[in-house]
């Protein structure tokens, strides 16, 4: 019998990462800027978080004198200024720069993914342990700290209730986001400049502002997710590339979800799902099969993709100008 | 009435095609800004005298007769790939699949060395691996390209997928194929036979890709700049409305020219396996489908001016992790510092099409407003 009750906290645990992935990839793709940065500015947000606690669980001695406001506001600042900074930089390239938005995108997941390797593997040399990787498990206790009373609960508690903060912040930033995006005139303007930014910018949208905000908060609320996978799911443990291929994950998610955060919080489950299946299929001695399985999300997502583009509706097109950079005098 | 116009402080206008060497002026002082960015932050980091890093990058691609080899070889990867995804960009097809394929690439010749070496003989093993190699890349680009043609489906996220999926394919290869059992790699192919591998020119050992690369890279410029093909891809690439009406078969220019893009990176897949590496691994592409986007351009897709910025971005790589060896930093070092020179090389193309012009001084607006 498939154990649920232990599967599916699992997958959501997996999908939160790519929840927040999705969701601020989907804001940043909505004003039309093709955000390949993603996995990086993931890894930095991650990092930033680590950097944050590290700092500060080394300057309070004691074992336990931590004070719990600071110990989450200190790392979850931290991270999100990283993937402001990473989100601003990726914006002066390709919005005012108008540089091409696939080529910055990649630099900017080398520069993440090196940048975090890179601080993670000195801190880990900083704190002078012979360990792979740094353990900030003090932090770690107040991010992944459940509602008290959800292990009485039975099955019930464990699938909804025994998650941290993050993950609800995850699910309820991600309707936020739809409801923006869906039934505001923040969201209408914001579509019609990833729609058609000239006609945006001719009814006085200032276009460069929308792309600003929508790809820096997009870039946060993906640094959050970063910062989940290390405080929460790894209990607060930096590896290097221990993050993985999420990010790129997350960017497949966006497509999977056709740029709507709220369908993206059950898609992320399911991939998170599907991510982790490998584990729970029974295949014997045989290990080969399991990586065939890992290869799920990206098929499910390649399908997904071409099914979308066969039915042709225009709802579930990618944003019109996604990828081009907007310059008002050419025409 | 007195009436105030507002002028903006600047104003950006494109420019006419600015002549070579101010372009690459351009570029060029973009790389030493970064450059010295560079080593400002290995300075902070390490203590040591700036010239002595820029020593170090040096040393990193020219220290010994074994890193120009490795170096050329390096160079003579990425420009493959680099040259495999140009004729794609070209017609603005972004192919950043270029690590999927060249790893579908590297598979089937792998297989071919390990299931073909009892039965055939080393020759034909060899024909196998390129034929099957080959088709195999162009396989890995028919598939988005046909998707792409018939329901323009957005190629950019396929081809990304297409990588995984490969990389997948690869690792449950790996584990099919690993030797000895429990190891969880390949290890080298036919160490002791040698079947499959291709033969060494003189004494060396990466001498055969690098002119087989050099050949491609000629055949590439002549098939973009002298061909009907060619043309008809800078056509698509323009404007494709352009293109059908003057009665080009833009879904048949599509495929084709993803077809020899996949094909050209199963090439490449074919040399990491068969002559360089002997061995498969899921790291065999190494990340550069991705930098040879950038390789590709930031040369503007002319296949000659790729030798020179594949050249920049491998001998800045190397010289990277040279210092992060050198001054015992973690490799990762070297990541960072290629992502702050690209920056400064993508930022640098700005100043190349745009031209700003500053708002004239207030006093003279006011003489010719009056």
């Amino acid at each position: 019998m498939f154990d649920f009750v232990s599967f599916i906290p699992r997958a959501i645990v997996q999908g939160i990462p790519l929840l927040f992935g999705s969701t601020g990839e989907t804001l940043t793709e909505k004003s039309g800027n093709l955000n390949l940065g993603i996995p990086g500015i993931m890894y930095v947000g991650g990092i930033c978080g680590v950097i944050g606690a590290f700092l500060y669980e080394h300057s309070v001695p004691a074992p336990g004198a931590l004070n719990p406001f600071l110990a989450v506001c200190i790392p979850l600042l931290s991270s999100l200024l990283g993937s402001l900074l990473m989100g601003l930089l990726y914006c002066f390239l390709t919005v005012t720069l108008r540089a091409n938005q696939n080529v910055t995108g990649l630099a900017m997941t080398t520069f993440g993914v090196g940048f975090g390797n890179f601080f993670g593997g000195s801190l880990i040399k900083l704190s002078g342990a012979d360990v792979p990787s740094i353990a900030l498990s003090r932090t770690s206790a107040f991010f992944s700290a459940s509602l008290p009373f959800s292990g009485k609960l039975g099955w019930f508690g464990k699938i909804f209730l025994s998650y941290g903060f993050l993950a609800y912040t995850a699910v309820i930033l991600a309707f936020v986001c739809a409801y923006i995006l869906r039934r505001t005139r923040i969201g209408l303007q914001l579509r019609a400049v990833g729609e058609n930014p000239n006609t945006a910018d001719a009814a006085g949208i200032n276009v460069t502002k929308y792309k600003y905000v929508a790809t820096c908060a997009g870039s946060m609320i993906a640094g959050l997710g970063g910062l989940y996978y290390v405080m929460d799911y790894a209990c607060g443990v930096w590896s290097n590339n221990g993050f993985g291929d999420r990010g790129w994950l997350a960017i497949a998610l966006v497509i999977f979800t056709v740029w709507r955060p709220n369908i993206g919080v059950f898609a992320s489950f399911l991939f998170g799902g599907l991510y982790i299946l490998h584990m729970f299929i029974p295949s014997g001695m045989n290990l080969a099969v399991k990586e065939l399985y890992k290869m799920l999300p990206y098929v499910i997502t390649i399908l997904v993709l071409v099914i979308v583009s066969m039915q042709k509706k225009r709802e579930n097109d990618p944003p019109a100008s996604l990828g081009l950079s907007y310059f008002r005098e050419e025409r | 009435m007195n009436k105030k116009t507002k002028t903006p402080l600047i104003h950006i206008t494109k420019r006419d095609a600015l002549p070579w060497y101010k372009s690459w002026g351009i570029r060029a002082a973009a790389i030493l800004l970064a450059l010295i960015v560079c080593s400002v932050i290995t300075t902070t980091m390490t203590g040591e005298n700036p010239l002595q890093v820029y020593a170090t990058i040096f040393n990193g691609s020219f220290g010994s007769p074994r890193k120009v080899w490795v170096l050329l070889q390096n160079i003579a990867m990425l420009l493959c790939i680099a040259l495999a995804v140009t004729p794609a960009f070209k017609m603005r097809f972004w192919n950043i699949g270029g690590e999927g394929q060249v790893l579908a690439g590297a598979l089937a010749a792998a297989a071919c060395m390990i299931c073909l070496r009892d039965t055939l003989p080393n020759a034909l093993v060899i024909v196998c691996m390129c034929v099957s190699s080959i088709l195999a890349g162009a396989l890995w680009g028919f598939i988005p390209a046909y998707f792409k043609a018939k329901y323009n489906t957005n190629e950019t996220l396929f081809t990304l997928m297409m990588n995984y999926v490969a990389m997948q394919l690869v690792a449950y290869f790996v584990i099919v194929w690993e030797n000895p059992k429990g190891s969880g790699q390949i290890g080298i192919i036919n160490q002791s036979t040698e079947i499959g591998w291709f033969p060494q020119i003189g004494s060396y050992k990466y001498l055969l890709n690098i002119l087989i690369v050099a050949v491609v890279t000629i055949l590439m410029y002549f098939y973009l700049n002298y061909t009907k093909h060619g043309y008809e891809i800078a056509v698509v690439g323009e404007s494709e409305r352009t293109a059908r009406y003057v009665g080009i078969k833009v879904d048949k220019v599509i495929v084709r020219t993803m077809i020899l893009s996949g094909a050209v990176c199963g090439l490449c897949g074919l040399l990491l396996v068969g002559s360089t590496n002997h061995t498969l691994t899921t790291s065999i592409a190494d990340g550069r489908g991705f930098t040879a986007v950038m390789v590709s351009w930031l040369a503007k897709f002319n296949p000659i001016w790729m030798i020179f910025t594949s050249f920049l971005l491998v001998f800045l790589s190397r010289g990277a992790g040279e210092i992060s060896t050198a001054f015992g930093l973690n490799q990762s070092f070297s990541e960072i510092l290629t992502g702050i020179i690209l920056f400064f090389i993508i930022g640098s193309e700005f100043f190349i099409t745009y031209k700003i012009n500053f708002r004239k001084s207030a006093g003279k607006e006011v003489a010719s407003h009056v």
